[in-house]
């Protein structure tokens, strides 16, 4: 599971309000390479929860100096995009479980993927 | 795919179909993988996204991944859903590179408002219309579906769906919670004629209404498609389809008529003694 997806991700359980973000229990973390592109990244930049994402980026020990705010005329500065492009699309989450934060209950990921069936009451 | 006459649908639930052995054939059988291509291809072309722009979409039904590489082919990004972990598990061994969520779209979409582009869905939505399990209601779960994805979509983004609808009314149902959540848009059937090549696609449209497509092969009415004979088992059987099952009705002696018109024979017209049923001697 890459972050981007993760920051997209909230919890669909019928009745959870406060379902975002999804907190990460990351046993197993691999960084892959992927071509850099920069218009995606600057056209994704604008829909990112920020704070999400550098929280995220904090549970896997992947913060590498990530502005708290993205840079105003972000567009224009490659340095900066290529560092969103890593945290976004390179980090990827193997093993572990994604927890809602309201109901505590975890969704387990597996091979990269996360199990996101529901039971028969949610 | 196995049976000759049965819909998939109604011999198991979809994560129990797509076990090894189907899901493998979608890596294997080069036929279904054409067709599946092609689908995908049609399925991006309806989309109508701007032109050279990397967008994020999300592909329901996702599979074995094989929509998903069409989709990264064309320079976008993606994520894929899928109730099958054998169908997955098939995705991840080919590596695409869409990222992969284990999930039942009936149970609604797990997505913050407004993310995606795009969706594109191949051969999946038929199976919501199917209840598995007693708690389920078809019409609930497809609403539940419709509506979690009209807020995923950003605004003025489209859903394609291909689908292979079992009959007329299975059609207005998915369509009724589709409207219900939100969505405008209608069917685009390729090939209309053409029992073999006829495919549906659901467009809709999310916050702006737009122009529906044409379908392809709708002022042609012979067009010859080859190599699709694998699937005419799972082939949408409305009331009229050539074959030895149907019942000689007066809708069938009618559309006879019409199509050898269109062909350009000559053709008794029409009069109330059309299909006017004889005695044995006649």
């Amino acid at each position: 599971m890459k972050l981007l997806t993760h920051n997209m991700l909230t919890s669909h359980v019928q009745g959870v309000t406060k379902g975002y973000p999804l907190i990460i229990k990351a046993t197993e973390v691999k960084v892959n390479e992927l071509e850099f592109n920069a218009q995606f990244v600057s056209r994704m930049i604008p829909k990112l929860e920020w704070k999400a994402l550098i929280q995220a980026a904090e549970w896997l020990g992947q913060s590498q100096d990530l502005p708290s705010t993205p840079k105003p005329n972000y567009e224009s500065v490659e340095d900066f995009l290529r560092k969103v492009h890593r945290i976004l699309l390179e980090v990827e989450v193997v093993e572990g479980c994604l927890q809602c934060p309201e109901s505590g209950r975890e969704f387990p990921i597996s091979n990269g993927v996360p199990n996101l069936l529901l039971i028969e009451d949610e | 795919m196995s049976s000759s006459c049965r819909r998939p649908e109604h011999m198991a639930p979809p994560e129990v179909f797509y076990n090894e052995q189907e899901a493998k054939k979608y890596s294997q059988n080069s036929r279904m993988i054409e067709i599946q291509t092609q689908m995908s291809e049609r399925a991006v072309e309806l989309l109508s996204l701007p032109e050279d722009q990397p967008c994020y979409l999300l592909d329901v039904g996702c599979g074995s991944g094989l929509s998903g590489d069409y989709l990264s082919e064309a320079g976008h990004y993606w994520v894929g859903v899928d109730i099958s972990t054998a169908m997955l598990d098939v995705a991840l061994q080919r590596d695409v590179e869409g990222d992969l969520l284990l999930g039942d779209m009936g149970e609604g979409l797990p997505f913050r408002p407004g993310m995606f582009d795009g969706c594109v869905s191949i051969s999946a939505l038929q199976w919501l219309c199917n209840a598995d399990k007693k708690t389920h209601s078809p019409p609930k779960r497809l609403y539940r579906f419709f509506s979690t994805l009209y807020s995923s979509l950003a605004r003025g983004a489209r859903a394609v769906f291909q689908i292979y609808p079992e009959n007329s009314e299975q059609l207005e149902l998915i369509t009724a919670q589709a409207m219900k959540a939100g969505f405008t848009g209608g069917m685009v059937v390729d090939f209309p004629n053409s029992s073999k090549a006829k495919k549906f696609f659901l467009c809709l449209f999310a916050g702006v209404s737009g122009v529906l497509p044409k379908g392809l092969g709708s002022e042609a009415a012979d067009r010859a498609v080859s190599g699709q004979a694998q699937f005419t088992a799972q082939r949408s059987r409305f009331k009229h389809m050539k074959g030895k099952c149907v019942k000689k009705s007066k809708d069938w002696i009618v559309e006879k008529k019409e199509r050898r018109r269109r062909q350009g024979k000559e053709v008794r017209a029409d009069t109330k003694y059309t299909a006017r049923h004889r005695k044995p001697r006649f």
